[in-house]
This record gives structure tokens, C-alpha cells and sequence, in this order.
């Protein structure tokens, strides 16, 4: 996985929408947990027990210097260190399309977890269809990248989204969709710019 | 003149413990000393106390110069001093020569009180659990309850695994670095390769080579040599020697012609002037041996069921005689325990030796680490 640098200007309701769905005191694994500020934010307001995963020294770093646990490991190798069903939460914000392998990865989400919870940029926001209507790969806040010097390889909209989930066995229990600090009901894929989804394994 | 950072002049001071220390082989010393040095100031509270644990050929000299010897910096000077990774503006540092050691505490040189003479051959095996028990005796010694972390490199790191097992409210934190839980087949034979050279020189004299005034110089230099080919890299060794000859020509003889035979036998020949073969064997014997999942059918996780510590774990990716797949077995144990672990994985083309060298991220991750740890 190419390292990715997580847009920090939406950061604050991109976290509370996530803490809002953890129960205190429980147990998370933040897959590519970039510097560990979701973690650390996630341990001052629930009071977690957690541990990030991340590939890049600077945000190994960084989630040192935050006083966050870090286990420095490439995420698509796997999650072999970690034991099935050994977290309440296995959170993988803003990464996912930057992975190669993705369905691996929401499948031992599943393994690990007894839920998962997954953000990503919606490709099937307006403006992201309108760029490429217009002829050219979408730049925005939340793919701040050009085509060329992106590590965003599998976007994704929310519908793409739920159909992986149908082929790894995970059942939706949740979603929220936000347009900066909003959360939109009506037309989430044209209006949203952001996803998250709560799911559990399909019993 | 000073050098930028160093803790400066620094003086061993000495500790005889007469309590009788049962040894994990059977063996009891009834009484020993123990050469330690300490670098800043342990405050009020005796809550800022780091005690930095050796590996094979260290020593209580850990950071600073002795009087008059500029050259006799501290084996890990690089990472100990004001303002340095592990600062001692804000930690007492201690370093302490282990037992069995040759720089001062009783080892196999030392007299035995019993007989008059050095204990050579009979010098009891220890291993790291005696080690952590005499430090454990340094601790009550200086009045310390508790660290706020004890760490070390390579054997080092295991003593610091050691003493979060055997003491788990003795210590804050542990930090492994470059360590592994146990020896691998093939690194057991590099230290079995060692022994033979030493044992077999006709100047070991069975380890009583004291009495007869001799050194077994030529076994303990082959010992170190073959140590040192295992401590670097082979991309280290490329880019220091390559194949690059002495005089620039083959002279067709088996004297000195590549500069790594070179340099692995000026290496080899400091060694034999400093260490003592005896504390060679008896370290590499203590290398050995440690294998705390042993007494667990080989369950490490089992093993660290007991730890409190929180723990950094630090491996190279170019070591390997503990290779960072060793790191991560320790990792995989106290994630089962859900103990407190950041590990990270620094790129070094050094092999092992990179514990001990100037890197960047390395000494940063140490440097942000030890500023989390409330004093």
C-alpha cells in the first residue's frame, strides 16, 4: 500500500461520526492509522483500548509522539498478528482505496473484528461525476491527488461499496453519509462526499 | 574539549552484594560485586530511574568518557546523554556490567574468596534470569522500587523482556530492541562455532588459563571475527570493502589481501586484548539458554501473561542474526496479552550492529518514546 496523506480539514466530523457508532471502553484496531490522532481522539472521548497499523516511519512516528500504541506492518500483508475476533472494531478510514488488496482486507476486518467500520471518499459525489463528464479525472478536497500521483487505485461509490460487502459476507448494519459536517439522507450518492459503514459478519 | 551532548567525565563505582544469589543452574554465589555507572540525577520520588541492560561484549560503560581517555566513549553514548534520545536532564540512566562479565564485576577473572585464586573453569553458568536478579539487587541497592524503564539491545533487550516477566511492578516500561524471545537453530551453531574456537585453543587450559599465565588470544579472536561477519550485513560489508584489496594486487598467498580480512582481524585482535574468553563462553551460553515460552510447552503468550510493562519493540530490517520476524514474535505475545506495544521496523543497512549506530527514525522513536513516560 503506497502511503496516504488523509485530508485533515474534515477530519473533526469524520472522527466524531466514527466515535459516535464505538461503545466505551472497547477494544478497536485502526487499520493505516496514519499519525494516530483518530485513535487518540477515540481514547479521550470513549475511553478505548486500541492499537493502530501503519507502514509509514513519519506517522509511526507521529502515533508515538500521540502515545498511541503502533505496530509498524504492511497492511497487505495481512493481519496474520493479529488473533480472529480478538477486537470489538476494526476501523479502516480513508484507506481503503488506497489498498491494492481490498478485498482481503475487508475480509480479515471481518475475521478480526466482531465489526467493521470502513470511510471513504464517494466517488459518486456530483462533483467527482461532473469532472469526469467534463473530461478529466476528479480533484477535490477529499482526492486532492492528480491521476497521475495518486495512491487512491480503487475508488469507489457507495454502491460499489455495498456490493463488496455482499461478496465478503459482511451485513451493513449502519451508514452514514456526510457532505462536510452535514449528514445527507437525500440522494447520498450524488450529494455525499463521504462514507461510512458500520457491518458485522453475516450470521 | 567536551563533546556536544555527553554526560562528560564519568567514574565506576562498585557494589558488593552478600546475599547469597541461587542461580537458575543450581549453583550459588554466595556473595559478588557489581561495577555499574550512573548518569544524571535520580530525583525525589526515585521515579525516573532507566536501567540500560548490555549485550555480548558491553559493559556497565554505557554513555561519557573515563577521565584522560578520550577515546573511551560509552557504548551507546549516541542514544544517553542531556538532550539525547534518552535524556538525562530528565532520567536517571544506570548501566551495569553483568555478572560473569570481565569489566569489573565478578566474573570467571575474579578471585574466588575460597580458594585464592581466579574462579576460571568453576565460575557457575548464569543466565539472564540471574542477571536480572543481581540487577534486581543493584536496584534495592540504590533504592529504586521501580523503573521507569529498563532497555537494552540484542541480549540487552532480553533482559528487559526478563525483567518484565520476573518484576512485573518493578518496571514502567520495556524497550527490546533488536532482541528476539529465543535463538534460532542457526544462530545457536554461530555461538557453538565460537565456543569450539575458543576451547580448542591449546592456551584455554580447560578456562584455567590464568594459572598458567597465558591467554587463549587466537581461539577468542576467531570467536569475534566469526561474531562480527554475523553482527553486519552483507550489503554493509559490500559497501565498506567490496572486494577491495590492501595493496590493489593478488600476491597469491594466504596473508592479508582483502580489506574485510583486514578489518575482521584487527577487530578479532582488539577483542582478544580486552575481553575475556571465559565471559565470552559464558555469555553466549546465556544467549542460549533464554527461552522464556520454554516453561510454557513453548506458548509465548503464556509466558508474558504476567507482564505489565508497556513496551517499544524496535527491530532492523537488514538483521539478520535477530531478524525483525524475531520482533514480531515478541509483538504477537503481548498483543494476545493486550499489553501497551508500539514496534516499529527501522530500515538499516547495518544487519544487527544497527542498534548500536546513528539513525535518523531509530533515535527519534526512542527520543518520542521516552518523552511519554512520566517521571
Amino acid at each position: 500500500m503506497t502511503h496516504i496523506t488523509k485530508p485533515s480539514n474534515i477530519s473533526r466530523p469524520d472522527f466524531a461520526a466514527i466515535a459516535a457508532w464505538i461503545n466505551p471502553g472497547a477494544k478497536v484496531l485502526d487499520l493505516g492509522c496514519g499519525d494516530g490522532s483518530l485513535l487518540r481522539y477515540l481514547n479521550d472521548k470513549c475511553g478505548i483500548f486500541g492499537y493502530g497499523v501503519e507502514i509509514d516511519d513519519n506517522n509511526v512516528l507521529g502515533c508515538v509522539r500521540n502515545g498511541v500504541n503502533v505496530i509498524q506492518n504492511d497492511l497487505e500483508s495481512g493481519l496474520s498478528t493479529f488473533e480472529s475476533d480478538s477486537f470489538d472494531y476494526v476501523i479502516l478510514s480513508q484507506t481503503l482505496q488506497a489498498m491494492r488488496h481490498t478485498e482481503e482486507i475487508v475480509n480479515e476486518m471481518l475475521r478480526v473484528g466482531k465489526q467493521g467500520i470502513v470511510s471513504f471518499p464517494n466517488f459518486g459525489y456530483w462533483k467527482n461525476r461532473a469532472q469526469v463528464i467534463s473530461g478529466h479525472m476528479p480533484v477535490s478536497e477529499e482526492l486532492p491527488y492528480r491521476w497521475f500521483d495518486t495512491p487512491n487505485i480503487h475508488l469507489c461509490t457507495l454502491g460499489d461499496f455495498e456490493e463488496l460487502c455482499n461478496l465478503c459476507g459482511a451485513q451493513i448494519l449502519e451508514r452514514i453519509v456526510m457532505n462536510g459536517d452535514r449528514q445527507i439522507a437525500f440522494l447520498p450518492n450524488l450529494i455525499g462526499m463521504l462514507a461510512f459503514y458500520r457491518f458485522e459478519r453475516q450470521k | 574539549m567536551q563533546a556536544q551532548n555527553s554526560v562528560g567525565i564519568v567514574t565506576p563505582q562498585y557494589v558488593h552484594i552478600d546475599k547469597p544469589l541461587h542461580l537458575k543452574s543450581g549453583a550459588i554465589l554466595n556473595s559478588y560485586n557489581l561495577v555499574y555507572e550512573t548518569y544524571g540525577k535520580l530525583n525525589p520520588t526515585k521515579s525516573n530511574a532507566v536501567l540500560i541492560c548490555h549485550a555480548l561484549s558491553g559493559s556497565h560503560h554505557v554513555a561519557g568518557v573515563y577521565t584522560d581517555q578520550p577515546k573511551s566513549i560509552g557504548w551507546w553514548d549516541n542514544m544517553i546523554g542531556p538532550d539525547k534520545s534518552i535524556d538525562t536532564n530528565r532520567f536517571f540512566v544506570i548501566g551495569v556490567n553483568n555478572l560473569g562479565g570481565c569489566h569489573g564485576s565478578t566474573g570467571p577473572a575474579s578471585i574466588d574468596a575460597r580458594t585464592g585464586r581466579p574462579y576460571g573453569a568453576s565460575f557457575p553458568i548464569v543466565t539472564v534470569e540471574d542477571w536480572v536478579e543481581a540487577q534486581a539487587q543493584l536496584a534495592d541497592h540504590l533504592g529504586i522500587d521501580q523503573f521507569a524503564a529498563v532497555g537494552g539491545g540484542s541480549l540487552g533487550g532480553m533482559q528487559a523482556i526478563q525483567w518484565a516477566l520476573d518484576y512485573p511492578e518493578r518496571l514502567r516500561h520495556a524497550l527490546v530492541i533488536a532482541a528476539a524471545s529465543k535463538l534460532t537453530a542457526q544462530n545457536i551453531a554461530f555461538n557453538d562455532v565460537a565456543r569450539q574456537a575458543i576451547i580448542s585453543d591449546q592456551e584455554f587450559y580447560g578456562g584455567d588459563y590464568y594459572s598458567y599465565d597465558t591467554l587463549p588470544r587466537r581461539g577468542l579472536r576467531l570467536a569475534r571475527m566469526l561474531g562480527h561477519i554475523t553482527y553486519l550485513s552483507d550489503d554493509s560489508m559490500a559497501i565498506k570493502f567490496g572486494r577491495d584489496l590492501r595493496s590493489g594486487a593478488f600476491s597469491f598467498g594466504y596473508d592479508v589481501e582483502f580489506e574485510i580480512e583486514s578489518y575482521l582481524r584487527y577487530q578479532g585482535d582488539k577483542f582478544a586484548d580486552q575481553f575475556d574468553a571465559n565471559s565470552y563462553l559464558l555469555m553466549t551460553k546465556a544467549l542460549d539458554y533464554f527461552d522464556p515460552a520454554n516453561a510454557y510447552n513453548g506458548d509465548l503468550s503464556a509466558a508474558f501473561r504476567t507482564a505489565k510493562a508497556n513496551f517499544l519493540v524496535l527491530s532492523f530490517t537488514s538483521d539478520w542474526r535477530f531478524s525483525p520476524e524475531r520482533s514480531r514474535d515478541i509483538v504477537k505475545a503481548l498483543l494476545d496479552n493486550e499489553a501497551n506495544v508500539s514496534y516499529a521496523e527501522v530500515t538499516s543497512k547495518h544487519g544487527h550492529d544497527s542498534f548500536l549506530m546513528v539513525d535518523r527514525y531509530y533515535h527519534q522513536l526512542v527520543r518520542a518514546y521516552m518523552d511519554k513516560i512520566e517521571t
